[in-house]
Parts: C-alpha cells; sequence; structure tokens
C-alpha cells in the first residue's frame, strides 16, 4: 500500500498528468478555444476585396507605434437591419418549440424504455441510438422525397382520398418542425432515459401502497426527480437547433429565417466575414445562458457517479 | 458496495419485477407502448422508404414503377462521387485513430487525476464541441486556418489536413464521453492487484485497463469515424479546391432535388452502419469487469 502510494507521488505520475491532462487540453485550447478569440477579432475587422476578405485589426503606422482599428459597423448592421433580429428570434423560437415537442414525445418514449424489462430494454434503445449514426444529411434528406408536393405523403393521402389538392408542405416551416424533431429526438431520449433508470421505483411503490393514483405519483415523485434529465436533453437539442444550418436549408424554404442558415449565406455567398464572425458572436452569446445550466447539470451528475463509486 | 448497488437501480429493480408487477404502480401500460410505437415509426419509416425507392426503376424517386437495381450501378460508375467517398473514407479513418488517442486522454485526466488545476474549464472545453452549432465551429476553424497560414505559412493550403484537424476537435469530445463513462463504471481491482504485485503503472494501464475498457475504445473509435463522414458544414468551411468529401457532394446533388442514386447511396451507408453497430453492439453486451 505505502509503495503504491509512494509510486503515485513520483515521476511516473507526473508523467501521466502531463500527457492525460496536457495534450486534449493543448488541442482543445489551439483548435477549439484560440478560434473564438481570432472570431471576436474579425467581427472587429472590416470588409474589403483582398484575400481573405478583410482588413487587418492593427498595422505599425511608424516605428514604435502601433494602430489598432475596431470596426463596430458589422454589429452597428446587425443592431439596424431587422432582418438580423429576426432571424435571432425565430431560431429561437423554433428550437423552443422543437425542444417542447422532441420533449412530449421523447418523455413517455424514454420512460417506456426505462420500465420494461431488461431483455427488451437492450433492443430499444440500440433502436434509440441506431438512427443517431446514420448520416444525418441522408435522414434529412428522406424527408424531402416524403413531403414533396408530388412526394409519398401527398400520394398516399390523394390515393386515400383524404385531400384533392397536394398539400404543401416542403419548404414551410412545418417542414422544419419535422426535420428538428426527428434528426434531435435520440439527443433527448438518452439523457432521459439515463435518468429514468437511475430513478427508485420503491418510491413509486411506496406512493401506491398509501394509495395515491398512478398519475398523481408521477406528477409527485418521478417528474420532479427526473427534471435533471428534462433539462440536459432539452439543452442537448435547444442549442445545436437554435443553430441549425442543413434543416432549414433544406427543408425549409424563404420564409423559414434562421441564424445558421443567414450565417452561412453571408460567409459564402455575400462573402462578407465579419458580418458572418458578428453573427457567430451574437450567436454564442445568446447560447451561453443554457450552455451553463448544460454544464451544472453535468458537475451533478459526474459528482454522483463519483459518490457511488465510493 | 452497497450503495452502488441500490444505485445502480436498472439493474437491481427491474430485474426483479416482470412487466405484470409494473403495472400497480406504473399505471396502465398501453398508452406508453402506442407512443413508443409511434416514436420508433416516426424515426424508421423515413429511412425505409428511401431505402425502398432506391430500388425503384423510374428516375421520379416518389412514383413506384417496378424494381431495379440500376441506380446501385450507376453510382458505382460515377467517379467523382466514388473519389468525395475515398477521400471522405481517409479523413473518417485518421480523424478517429487521432481523436481516439485524445479522447482517451481526456477521459484518463477527468477520471483518474481528481480535481486538478483547471478542471473546470477543461470539462468546459470538452462539452462545447458536444452541442456547438456546426456553424460556428466551421466558421471559426477557417478562421484560425487562414490566420495560422498568414503568420506561419502553415497549413499550406486546405483540404485533407485541415478538415482532418476539424473533425478531431469535435470528435475527440465525443470519445472522451463513451471513455469516460466506462472507466468511471470499471472495477479496479485487477488494477490494485497488479499494482500491489509490482507492475508499473503504465504497464499497468496498456496491460489491463486497456483491454477492460477495450469495448468503449470501440465505439469511440467507430463514432468518431461516422460523425467525420457524416459532417457536411464544418468540412464546407475548411475545405479547399479539389478536396470534396462525400456530404458536400451529395449536398449539392441534393439541393438540385431528390435523386435516386442518392437514395442507394443512403441504402448502402445504412446498411453499412446499422451492420458495424449491431457487432459493436453484441461485442458490448457481455462486458467483463464492469459492476452489476
Amino acid at each position: 500500500m505505502m509503495a503504491r502510494l509512494q509510486r503515485l507521488t513520483t515521476g511516473p505520475r507526473q508523467l501521466s498528468r502531463l500527457v492525460n491532462i496536457g495534450l486534449p487540453y493543448l488541442w482543445l485550447g489551439l483548435f477549439f478555444l484560440l478560434p473564438f478569440v481570432i472570431v471576436l477579432g474579425i467581427s472587429l475587422a472590416e470588409p474589403a476585396l483582398a484575400q481573405p476578405p478583410y482588413t487587418a485589426l492593427w498595422e505599425w503606422v511608424e516605428e514604435g507605434v502601433l494602430a489598432i482599428r475596431l470596426n463596430l459597423q458589422s454589429y452597428l448592421l446587425l443592431a439596424e437591419d431587422e432582418l438580423y433580429l429576426t432571424a435571432l428570434l425565430s431560431s429561437l423560437w423554433i428550437a423552443l418549440i422543437c425542444t417542447l415537442l422532441c420533449l412530449l414525445l421523447g418523455y413517455p418514449m424514454a420512460y417506456a424504455i426505462a420500465t420494461a424489462s431488461e431483455r427488451w430494454r437492450v433492443l430499444l434503445l440500440m433502436l434509440i441510438v441506431l438512427p443517431f449514426w446514420t448520416s444525418f444529411l441522408i435522414r434529412v434528406y428522406a424527408w424531402m422525397g416524403i413531403l414533396k408536393s408530388n412526394g409519398i405523403l401527398n400520394n398516399v393521402l390523394l390515393s386515400l382520398g383524404v385531400i384533392e389538392q397536394p398539400l404543401q408542405i416542403l419548404h414551410t416551416p412545418l417542414a422544419v418542425y419535422i426535420g428538428i424533431v426527428y434528426s434531435y429526438l435520440p439527443f433527448m431520449i438518452l439523457p432521459l432515459y439515463a435518468n429514468l433508470t437511475r430513478l427508485d421505483f420503491g418510491l413509486l411503490e411506496a406512493a401506491a401502497d398509501l394509495g395515491c393514483r398512478p398519475w398523481r405519483a408521477f406528477l409527485a415523485v418521478t417528474l420532479p426527480l427526473s427534471l435533471p434529465g428534462i433539462i440536459a436533453g432539452s439543452m442537448l437539442v435547444f442549442i445545436p437547433a437554435v443553430g441549425e444550418f442543413v434543416i432549414p436549408d433544406l427543408l425549409g424554404g424563404p420564409q423559414t429565417l434562421m441564424v445558421g442558415k443567414m450565417l452561412w449565406t453571408e460567409f459564402f455567398s455575400n462573402k462578407d466575414w465579419p458580418l458572418a464572425s458578428a453573427l457567430a458572436i451574437l450567436l454564442l452569446a445568446v447560447l451561453v445562458v443554457p450552455f451553463v445550466l448544460l454544464q451544472r447539470l453535468e458537475e451533478n451528475w459526474e459528482r454522483r457517479l463519483e459518490d457511488e463509486r465510493s | 458496495m452497497s450503495k452502488a448497488a441500490v444505485g445502480a437501480g436498472p439493474g437491481s429493480g427491474s430485474s426483479l419485477d416482470s412487466d405484470l408487477g409494473k403495472d400497480s404502480f406504473h399505471g396502465r401500460r398501453w398508452p406508453l407502448y402506442s407512443l413508443l410505437a409511434f416514436g420508433y415509426a416516426f424515426l424508421y419509416v423515413p429511412v425505409l422508404l428511401l431505402i425502398i425507392y432506391s430500388f425503384n426503376e423510374s428516375r421520379l424517386v416518389t412514383v413506384w414503377a417496378g424494381f431495379s437495381t440500376k441506380w446501385y450501378g450507376e453510382l458505382l460508375r460515377n467517379q467523382q462521387l466514388l473519389d468525395a467517398a475515398w477521400l471522405s473514407v481517409r479523413i473518417a479513418a485518421v480523424n478517429a485513430s487521432i481523436a481516439l488517442v485524445l479522447g482517451t486522454l481526456a477521459a484518463n485526466a477527468l477520471v483518474r487525476h481528481g480535481r486538478f488545476r483547471g478542471r473546470t474549464g477543461f470539462e468546459l472545453l470538452l462539452t462545447a464541441p458536444l452541442v456547438m452549432p456546426d456553424v460556428i465551429i466551421g466558421l471559426s476553424l477557417l478562421l484560425l486556418f487562414v490566420a495560422l497560414q498568414q503568420t506561419l505559412g502553415w497549413p499550406p493550403g486546405r483540404g485533407f489536413t485541415t478538415i482532418t484537424i476539424a473533425h478531431i476537435t469535435f470528435s475527440m469530445a465525443y470519445v472522451a464521453v463513451i471513455v469516460r463513462a466506462r472507466l468511471a463504471r470499471m472495477d479496479r481491482s485487477l488494477e490494485e492487484a497488479a499494482m500491489d504485485l509490482g507492475a508499473r503503472p503504465l504497464k499497468v494501464y496498456l496491460s489491463i485497463t486497456l483491454p477492460l475498457i477495450a469495448p468503449a475504445l470501440l465505439a469511440g473509435w467507430l463514432l468518431a469515424f461516422t460523425l467525420s463522414l457524416d459532417d457536411l458544414v464544418i468540412a464546407s468551411f475548411v475545405s479547399g479546391p479539389g478536396s470534396t468529401t462525400l456530404p458536400m457532394l451529395v449536398y449539392a446533388s441534393v439541393r438540385m432535388g431528390v435523386s435516386p442514386q442518392i437514395n442507394a447511396l443512403a441504402t448502402i451507408i445504412v446498411a453499412v452502419v446499422s451492420l458495424a453497430v449491431v457487432i459493436a453492439g453484441l461485442t458490448m453486451r457481455r462486458p467483463q469487469g464492469e459492476r452489476p
């Protein structure tokens, strides 16, 4: 025992710390953190017809004098042109509705899986994880064929005589909602499932023994205890959905304004790198609060794992 | 140990419960099961339709005109598409291997090194790539590469290297999540025994820890591989002329409308991935050295 402790505090332990902590830290610092600093910098540059298409933030004017030019034009444009604010608010709204829809469908599913017999649980869970592994782009594409005006859904409804005219669903906000809920549903179910399987069902049994009806017991016991899972799942859906590009681009129409798509257009079509950067900074600022919430939950979760170990 | 047994709720309680017994306090099951069925249908019907229509004779993807495999033939003769697929597979393999190493190191750091200084920042940097919108990651990495090129002259151009670096950055976070969960639940008595018998920590790690967490390593590698193979947005930002990945090509084609060749491609991808996941799932089903 003593020998082991000693070994842990000397050389190899230090080296192990350095490698285990240092290498991933270095990589993420260089390729994840530093880029944000550069985005902030370029959001303060001026667009230019050059390669790359922005002006330098600083230059040496003369010996010993450094001139820094911070151009707030991009941010002013974001504030003045209503289009950008509308896009941001509409992205938040779409993401919120989709998160609620995912919760409404995902919670019962996670509950059913978590309370199924052990043999079923493995299979059901695998079926939730499986689409998560197949191409996201292709799954969004699948909905194009279904929702088109001469697509599968309209063909079926027309032949059944339910409708007389094909429904226009593709390139409308409804298609975007369907696409986002479809793509992000597993992200809602998995944390909820993880949370619900840890729930002490003895509490429900006790409630039932005391004469509590299942619904009351659910509202009074299960729901409050699964709140961490609800919040984690909601954040995992909400945060990426706000910045979603592929779904509004392929399924949405001109009325669906989303900030991710706008950023893409500013960058690729308008070649306005500073404005795209300013949009990215704005989006980041909006997402900080939900992100911190998610981070908190992760820490609690991990503490519980550690408690269980000891 | 007793606490762990109580905490492991899924294993302890429900295996004793029959579905019948649960009814007493879970309420009626059928509404729950019908929602479950609806949910699975919602998840699977679109992909099934995609697969069915890949065998359609007609160019119109949505009108059935008889069984045919001609789109698969056309797919295999599409040189541009094959080149893009080969590039994507190479990027995905290099990405998965490096992300596996970095992600596993990060998991070691979190599970084995306790509350080191800067841990909060470390965890933040590992969680952020999981949820960060792709457009932000893509844009920020491109701007980094442009700035690096201007100041250091590296990377010389954008393509294989820049896409791989970008993919590693977010893939390693996923690997870390998977490996970390496994490491945290691992039974450490074997390691302790080896240590007591005088094995060096590195030797213990390589010959005991790594084999014990091997299923998680496999799952992590596969997930990193598929995430890379699937990425459109980030690759579009950081790629250069002449390096078109498979999703970029698919996206360009899909924007023009629905095409049966893409259906055929989708079917192949779904088949390969399902096979890999089922195999991985079967190997992971009976994990060794895990607490019951």
